[in-house]
């Protein structure tokens, strides 16, 4: 059967219809340029499992579940699950860390960084270029035969392990609902206020997740490929997937009343220019040291890629470090240890850029 | 002798790196190419037909896909 999502219109629609949804979550309750966000609602996990105490970043969000159980149904339908792993898995968890570091420094993945954009957040723009700039020093270490080695296939098991987690986690969530003016319910947190306590009803949220999960399978979507294939190959494919995804967010939020252009008081997000692209380059040389966003990553993982479920399991520990030691930036700035870890990150993923070479 | 490039178990880009830094290289007018993903069979066809070459023949053999690539 012929696969019409690897079209250019395929990729395109794909995008698209991303774009518009993430305007239309927006508008059904969750944050401000925050639609879908995946290294921010990760973090809102990892919150609401109690792994950080961040008040105000504490919900199971089940679009994130979604993402990973609707890429498995696509996986298992069109027979491309393959469980498979064993490419330098701490590795790949060290690069979900600082990734997850990164964009929380920014205040956004990739993907929050293109519904900013849609939204008026002009500091959104420092933060895509930051995000082109590390892809770019990746493109360059893969050029110089940069390589985390081959993987091998595993039994079935070792691939359903990810989406049977985070299908446990939604059947938590069931198990312990929301409950009103309560901050935990059973084992699971749940924000009173701040963005945490902002989303759109389960089941809409669930529902979509599917769907994307679903789609994005098929497609490849991904937003570190596209900047990557456009650097390395002078390759569109990817990016006008990403293009299609700002523009119909931006038409979207426009008629919703969503788009509010400045920098200043923008939801989520902070004004400091340097660092919100400082930020974006970790997490984007992260991302293309992985080879994929986080989206992907969470695709993947559906797809029975155990070392894609090492990087999103890095991402946990990442959200969780990053508000217990006060890496995480605020709207009112950068946390305290902000600018330290930024600098590690940097040099980590730099010497594992240099010496993860294929043996002659 | 045909050229191969084995991709099998890397994960993209490099499948495509690989390919393409093959095309530079070779006399030949067709080539093989070993991946193990969906997802690398498109994007190595996709890069090798934007070099003007083509993809002739895919065959699935056991956990793998075998691309013949022939000089456009």
């Amino acid at each position: 059967m012929k696969n019409v999502f690897v079209t250019r219109w395929g990729i395109i629609g794909v995008g698209g219809f991303i774009g518009v949804i993430a305007a239309l979550l927006q508008y059904w309750g969750n944050p401000g340029n925050m639609g879908i966000c995946v290294a921010c609602f990760v973090r809102d996990i990892t919150g609401a499992l109690g792994l950080h105490r961040a008040g105000v970043v504490q919900y199971l969000r089940p679009e994130i579940i979604g993402f990973v159980i609707g890429s498995l149904a696509a996986a298992l339908i069109f027979k491309e699950f393959r469980p498979r792993g064993g490419s330098a898995p701490i590795v790949r968890f060290v690069l979900g860390v600082f990734a997850m570091i990164g964009a929380l420094v920014f205040l956004g993945c990739p993907w929050r960084a293109m519904l900013r954009l849609a939204g008026g957040d002009g500091n959104a723009i420092l933060g895509i270029i930051g995000l082109i700039a590390g892809i770019w020093i990746g493109t360059r270490f893969l050029k110089n035969g940069y390589t985390l080695g081959r993987t091998h296939k595993f039994s079935s098991a070792a691939g359903w392990i990810l989406p049977v987690i985070f299908a446990g986690f939604f059947l938590l969530m069931l198990l312990s609902p929301q409950s009103e003016g309560m901050a935990k319910s059973g084992v699971l947190l749940y924000s009173l206020k701040g963005p945490g306590a902002m989303h759109a009803p389960v089941i809409v949220s669930i529902v979509v997740g599917l769907i994307i999960g679903f789609i994005a399978q098929r497609s490849r979507f991904c937003t570190m490929g596209a900047f990557r294939d456009l650097i390395l190959f002078k390759q569109i494919h990817l990016f006008s997937g990403v293009i299609a995804l700002v523009i119909t967010a931006f038409i979207t939020n426009f008629f919703l009343g969503q788009f509010h252009p400045g920098f200043e008081g923008q939801p989520v997000a902070h004004t400091l220019h340097f660092w919100n692209a400082l930020g974006m380059v970790l997490a984007g040389l992260a991302f293309a040291l992985a080879g994929g966003c986080p989206g992907r990553q969470l695709f993947l993982s559906g797809e029975g890629d155990a070392d894609a479920a090492i990087f999103v399991i890095g991402m946990v520990a990442g959200a969780a470090f990053s508000h217990n030691f006060g890496l995480a930036s605020s709207p009112n700035g950068l946390g305290p240890h902000g600018i330290a870890v930024v600098v590690i990150g940097l040099a980590v993923c730099m010497v594992i850029g240099f010496t993860m070479k294929q043996r002659q | 002798m045909e050229t191969t490039v084995d991709a099998r178990g890397l994960s993209c880009p490099q499948p495509v790196l690989m390919t393409l830094d093959e095309l530079k290289k070779t006399t030949a007018a067709e080539i093989v190419v070993l991946v193990d993903t969906e997802a690398s069979k498109e994007n190595v066809s996709r890069a090798v037909e934007s070099q003007g070459w083509k993809v002739l023949n895919i065959t699935e053999e056991e956990d793998s896909y075998r691309l013949e690539i022939h000089r456009g």
